[in-house]
């Protein structure tokens, strides 16, 4: 079970290219490769962000799925309509446990759903009837709400309805901002498209609101971007921020608000934990506002330390103690959660197949746990994700692009990784191979697992799923001897 | 013709466009003065791209429209 070297690794990828037709397994090659640290730039050795190969299981969303489910979603004052047929929105909605402070149904809307359950006739004649009675429906059921936003579904953009104009029309009348999302889930190859598309929405149809009415702040306002509060993240995280000194403005967009996104724009540092669906919006920021950003990482104690010293290091030196202050806080806490559980999770071995930040982000938390990540990749990451990816992993690790889910499978009989994290898809098939499994994509309904608190969470979730005695019970008695037998003669 | 962001880093000039999400470092660009900026610029990536020579901007980043004129998207 040692780990595999770099020319072992190389057959691995060889071997299980071999089983596609000549033209998918020329185009899969270059979605997979073994790590090599001398490498600086991704694109020499990893092709990403393309369309899939027709015909594999990929694990990817679409851009609809970006929209509603990963930006739109979470902000709990904006009632998301998922204007189209009803399926879109039933299975988009709450998913991911992006927890809010508010009562349901009335001021908060985040595991609501809304939509205009498009029908033929809708198709025919087209829908913007629909959703303009629709939005009047919303506003007489839910008056507290503070925004609305259409995000569209494939039909929309194939029948060509014109929701920019219904939502400005209805957006004069209602007296709130409606912003339509021209997000149909044909557009791009991944949810990837749907981050960017969500990200120019809120540039052009909600950041401009309060150009020049906004007031100075203060000189340490932050803005905290691309945290989706899933299972209570961005608390965990906004308790550090604000315990060393800095002023949260906003949250984006886990259990954040419109006035939140109205207010950004004062903000002296845009703080961006997920940079592949928020980075837009940073340099939108950036070249307008004049506002810096700056990428963290808050997972596992050394690189929350890392993360808080880099932060302060952009203010002044109340600030730099504050971080300070915060990092001695915790630390006493940290050693004992380590010295708990790395005796108990030392040396396994941890594969990683997630979408976003998180298989790059969680590398540190497994290495303070004493654990090693020997394979990574991402659903539907870009080129600069691999370039920043490539630096964390060590050398001769796999790192793979859309994998398909012959390949993951494949890889994990091959390589006997002690943990897969992995999504929900994935996640049966896995338990069903014996391999111990958690779903990364909303922390196994656990969480959070940003930040110290977070830590504490993460520890204990990695050690029970680890080590749980139901593992060493997986094979039925009549074929326990089978394997032992086999143990044998290997 | 895409629109292209230039932002400046502690390494020189960063090139950024956000339709492809192509970002890379600018290994050098033809007119570098507060009075003519731009002309052809060189990626680290090994493409090429032209920007009309104008005004050096007041501050970056600054977003232009840039011409392809070679190398990989």
């Amino acid at each position: 079970m040692g780990l595999l070297n770099r020319e072992e690794a190389e057959a691995l990828i060889q071997e299980v290219l071999e089983v596609y037709p000549e033209k998918a397994k020329k185009d899969r090659a270059k979605h997979l490769m073994v790590n090599d640290k001398t490498i600086t730039q991704s694109k020499k050795c990893i092709t990403s962000n393309r369309k899939s190969v027709p015909g594999v299981m990929t694990q990817r969303g679409c851009a609809y799925a970006g929209a509603r489910g990963v930006v739109w979603g979470p902000f709990k004052d904006i009632i998301a309509i998922s204007h189209g047929p009803i399926g879109c929105g039933q299975y988009s909605r709450g998913g991911r446990r992006n927890y809010f402070a508010g009562i349901s149904g009335v001021d908060s809307f985040c595991d609501v759903m809304f939509s205009s359950d498009f029908q033929e006739k809708d198709v025919v004649f087209g829908g913007d009837k629909k959703l303009a009675k629709l939005i009047d429906e919303v506003e007489g059921l839910f008056p507290l709400s503070k925004a609305l936003s259409v995000q569209s579904e494939c039909p929309i953009g194939l029948i060509g309805d014109d929701i920019e104009a219904v939502s400005k029309k209805k957006a004069a009348e209602i007296g709130k901002t409606v912003v339509p999302v021209r997000c149909e889930g044909f557009r791009g190859v991944s949810q990837s498209l749907g981050h960017h598309i969500s990200n120019d929405a809120i540039r052009d149809w909600i950041l401009p609101a309060r150009d020049g009415k906004l007031d100075e702040g203060t000189p340490y306002d932050v803005a905290i971007l691309g945290d989706y509060n899933i299972g209570g993240d961005a608390w965990a995280s906004r308790i550090l921020l604000e315990e060393m000194g800095l002023n949260v403005v906003a949250q984006w967009s886990g259990d954040g608000t419109i006035v939140e996104i109205e207010n950004t724009p004062k903000v002296k540092l845009n703080l961006l934990h997920c940079y592949r669906s928020m980075n837009y919006i940073a340099r939108h920021m950036e070249e307008k506002y004049n506002i810096p950003w700056m990428e963290y990482n808050f997972f596992g104690p050394s690189k929350i330390a890392e993360s808080l010293r880099e932060i302060a290091s952009h203010f002044d030196d109340t600030i730099k103690e504050g971080a300070e202050r915060v990092i001695a806080k915790y630390q006493p806490m940290m050693d004992a959660i380590i010295a708990k559980y790395k005796p108990r999770l030392e040396g396994k071995k941890v594969m990683l197949y997630v979408g976003g930040l998180r298989p790059r982000h969680t590398i540190g938390a497994y290495e303070d746990l004493g654990m090693e990540v020997v394979g990574a990749g991402y659903e539907f990451a870009h080129n600069d994700d691999y370039d920043r990816t490539i630096k964390e992993m060590k050398d001769a690790t796999l790192i793979y692009d859309d994998a398909t889910g012959y390949e993951l499978e494949e890889f994990v009989r091959q390589v006997k990784p002690d943990l897969v994290g992995s999504g929900i898809k994935e996640k049966y098939a896995f338990h069903k191979m014996g391999v111990p499994f958690r779903q990364m994509h909303s922390w196994d309904y656990s969480g959070p697992y940003h930040g110290y608190d977070g830590f504490a969470v993460f520890a204990r979730d990695m050690d029970m799923t680890v080590n749980n005695p139901c593992w060493s019970m997986f094979k039925a008695p009549w074929q326990q001897e089978e394997v032992e037998a086999e143990q044998k003669v290997a | 013709m895409a629109n292209i962001m230039i932002r400046k880093s502690d390494k020189g000039y960063v090139f950024y466009m956000p339709k492809r999400d192509i970002e890379d470092s600018i290994v050098s660009m033809e007119f570098d003065s507060p009075e003519k900026w731009g002309g052809e610029i060189k990626l680290g990536n090994g493409g090429i791209y032209y920007i009309e020579p104008q005004v050096a901007p007041e501050r970056l980043p600054y977003s232009v429209r840039a011409k392809r004129i070679d190398g990989v998207e």
